[in-house]
Formats: structure tokens, C-alpha cells, sequence
């Protein structure tokens, strides 16, 4: 709990909850809050600054835009859902937080996140760590060859790029292809021994989207549709992101 | 699960994990399921530059996995990977983090000696696929 009480500052207008309201789905239902705390006591995040789930709305609704502003907590919640899914009346705090990152300068944002989103959006892979279409391909050809030769029992084991009406087409998390490529190939494995129907493509390939996470609406929408098209170019049926 | 399946896809999970380390050593973890708690690698957090917080969210979670004793924890994608691990090393090395995708294929006998990163010292020599292969 926070060490001193909070003072409300009278008429204070809170432009935060209506923008909030306004993009909620019926106007939202912010103001329902029963102030049970379901939402906090499961909340992995409460207590971090004197600061929970509840606390965070009902600053809201009381208009406390500027303290909202200033606490780092909206960084700390992991947006992970678990308030919502106890609500008795749904209030999507989640989504409350995810507009409270939004109200933050993008140069004043936490420059981890920023950089990753940043990467992201210099080429169409979507890579978080920057690996262009040839890395990946130059990656995956390279180890899949290393395995066909030192295990014969899948000298016949595929990755296919870019392989058009492949039934799934599959997200990687760039961690593998760039740090720790072997790690790519237990799952190559599974798909080869099911019979699988799949392919990496070299544009969207990457499953991660910081954007998302620094809250940057207009780039994470880019990041997700980039990949969509990936996926509808070749012609897959399904979308496998193991994100 | 919680936010995009629900609980029958981690019903389904169950019935892999259960028929990859067999049955008697599964250990649920509670809360489970929709109700369980997130580990704090997601939403951004293991790159937001706050790993004293991010740790602190993660005790919830540290202390889950030392409640079950069990020696591994699975995790099903790289931001809980990434976390679960580095909440490990906190904490003595207690467990270890794995994919799912290396216990199945250690199950399955096709796990060569360069896939097994993230298995301990108690199965990393067992059932190596081609041991001739490691580099």
C-alpha cells in the first residue's frame, strides 16, 4: 500500500478513462467495478510500488491521470488477462493498461521494448533481432543439410521455405535462427514424423511483436498484417505462431 | 490458454506432456489452468529494463515450482522460456526450463546430442540419437 493517502483534486476532468471508454466495445464497463479485488489478490503484479489492479482503475475513474502517467507499474503488469477472467463484472484492466503505455511519449517508453519494435519494422521478416530473408533462409538450409547428412534416418526431413499451399505455415521466434539454431530442429523433427504440411516463409517468418507490447497501435497492426500476407501469399490455411 | 483457448487446449497439453514423461511423472502445479499465474516474462517485460520488478513478479510463480519439487518445468513459449530460466537460476538452479518440443523428442528416441541445451545432468545422456553427431 502506498504510504501516504491518496487526495482527490476535486473536479479533476479524467481525459484517460474517456479515451479508454470510447474505444471499448458498448462504451466499456470501467465504472462497474464492485471493488471486490478479485482482480489484485491473484494478481502476480500487486504490490509492486504500492501498486495493483484495483488500485490502477479506480485511479482511473477518479480522474488521477497524471499519477497514472508517472507510475512505471503499467510496464510491470504483463497485461497476462487473469484479472479479467476473475471479474465478476469483466472489466478489462488489461486493456486499461495497455492505453495507459499508449498515453506514454514513444521516446519516453522503455527503450528495450522500443528498440525491438524498432527492429521489427526495417524489413518484412519482422524479426525483433533484425535477421533478414537471406540470414533465415542461409540458417535454415544450413542446418537442415548438417542433419540430412549426420542423421540419415532424416535425410529426407524437409524445412520448406516459401512453399505455396503448405496446410500450416509456421512462426519462429528469431532466438533460434540466430542465437541457437539447433534448437529449431526437434520441432522439424515432429513435423517430419506426423507427415506434417508446413513452411516457414522468408517474409513474416518471425513470431514475436514488441510492437504490440510498447503499445504502438498504428506498428503492431503493421507487424500482424505484414505476416498475414506472408501467410495468404503462399497460400496457407493456417497460421501457426508458437508465440 | 487463459486468454485465447481455454482450458480444454490445456486438457489437450496435458494429454501430450502425460504420454511424453508418462503419467506418474506429471506433477500439476495449483493454481492451474485458466487459473494459474502468469510467470512475468510476457507483455513485454523481460526487455522493459526492469529486472528487480520483473523478478519480484516471478516469486509467485518461483514458488509454484518449488511447491511441485519437480526437477523440470515446461514452458511453452520463449518469453516464459526465457523467464522460467533466469527464475531458476535465482533460486539455486532448482529446476530445469524446457521446451516441449525436446521432451517429445527425447520420448521419441530421435533427440541427437546438440538438441539437449536445456535437459539436466540426468538425462542428458540418455538416449542420445546418433551421439557421434555432437559438435
Amino acid at each position: 500500500m502506498a504510504d501516504e493517502a491518496i487526495k482527490l483534486g476535486g473536479k479533476k476532468k479524467s481525459v484517460f478513462l474517456d479515451k479508454v471508454k470510447e474505444i471499448l466495445p458498448d462504451g466499456g464497463n470501467l465504472n462497474l467495478c464492485l471493488t471486490c479485488g478479485a482482480c489484485s489478490s491473484g494478481c502476480p503484479a500487486s504490490g509492486l510500488a504500492g501498486m495493483d489492479p484495483r488500485k490502477f482503475l479506480r485511479m482511473a475513474a477518479l480522474g488521477m491521470d497524471e499519477e497514472i502517467l508517472k507510475s512505471d507499474w503499467k510496464w510491470w503488469c504483463s497485461m497476462c488477462m487473469r484479472c479479467i477472467y476473475v471479474c465478476p463484472m469483466k472489466i478489462n484492466i488489461p486493456q486499461l493498461v495497455f492505453n495507459a503505455r499508449a498515453m506514454i511519449p514513444r521516446e519516453e517508453r522503455p527503450k528495450g521494448i522500443v528498440g525491438s519494435c524498432d527492429m521489427a519494422l526495417r524489413n518484412d521478416t519482422c524479426s525483433a533481432m533484425g535477421a533478414s530473408e537471406e540470414d533465415f533462409q542461409f540458417v535454415v538450409e544450413d542446418v537442415l543439410e548438417e542433419y540430412q547428412e549426420s542423421q540419415p534416418e532424416f535425410a529426407e526431413m524437409q524445412a520448406p521455405i516459401n512453399k505455396k499451399g503448405a496446410e500450416f505455415f509456421l512462426n519462429q521466434n528469431s532466438r533460434e535462427p540466430v542465437t541457437e539454431p539447433d534448437e529449431m530442429v526437434p520441432l522439424w523433427k515432429i513435423l517430419h514424423e506426423v507427415g506434417a504440411d508446413w513452411t516457414y516463409g522468408t517474409k513474416g517468418w518471425a513470431a514475436e511483436n514488441y510492437c504490440m507490447f510498447m503499445a504502438d497501435n498504428e506498428n503492431w497492426e503493421k507487424i500482424v498484417r505484414t505476416k498475414a500476407k506472408a501467410v495468404d501469399d503462399l497460400g496457407c490455411k493456417v497460421w501457426l505462431n508458437t508465440e | 490458454m487463459r486468454k485465447t483457448y481455454g482450458d480444454p487446449v490445456a486438457d489437450d497439453l496435458r494429454y501430450v506432456v502425460k504420454a511424453v514423461v508418462g503419467e506418474e511423472n506429471f506433477v500439476e502445479m495449483y493454481p492451474n489452468k485458466s487459473n494459474n499465474y502468469c510467470c512475468g516474462g510476457g507483455g513485454g517485460f523481460l526487455q522493459s529494463g526492469f529486472p528487480e520488478e520483473r523478478r519480484a513478479y516471478g516469486k509467485l510463480k518461483a514458488d509454484q515450482i518449488l511447491t511441485t519439487k519437480a526437477p523440470y518445468c515446461i514452458t511453452p513459449c520463449h518469453n516464459c522460456h526465457a523467464q522460467v530460466h533466469d527464475l531458476s537460476e535465482i533460486n539455486d538452479h532448482k529446476w530445469e526450463t524446457v521446451h516441449l518440443w525436446t521432451l517429445i523428442g527425447l520420448s521419441m528416441g530421435i533427440l541427437g546430442p546438440n538438441e539437449r541445451e536445456y535437459l539436466g545432468e540426468d538425462l542428458k545422456e540418455v538416449d542420445v540419437f546418433h551421439p557421434e553427431s555432437a559438435m
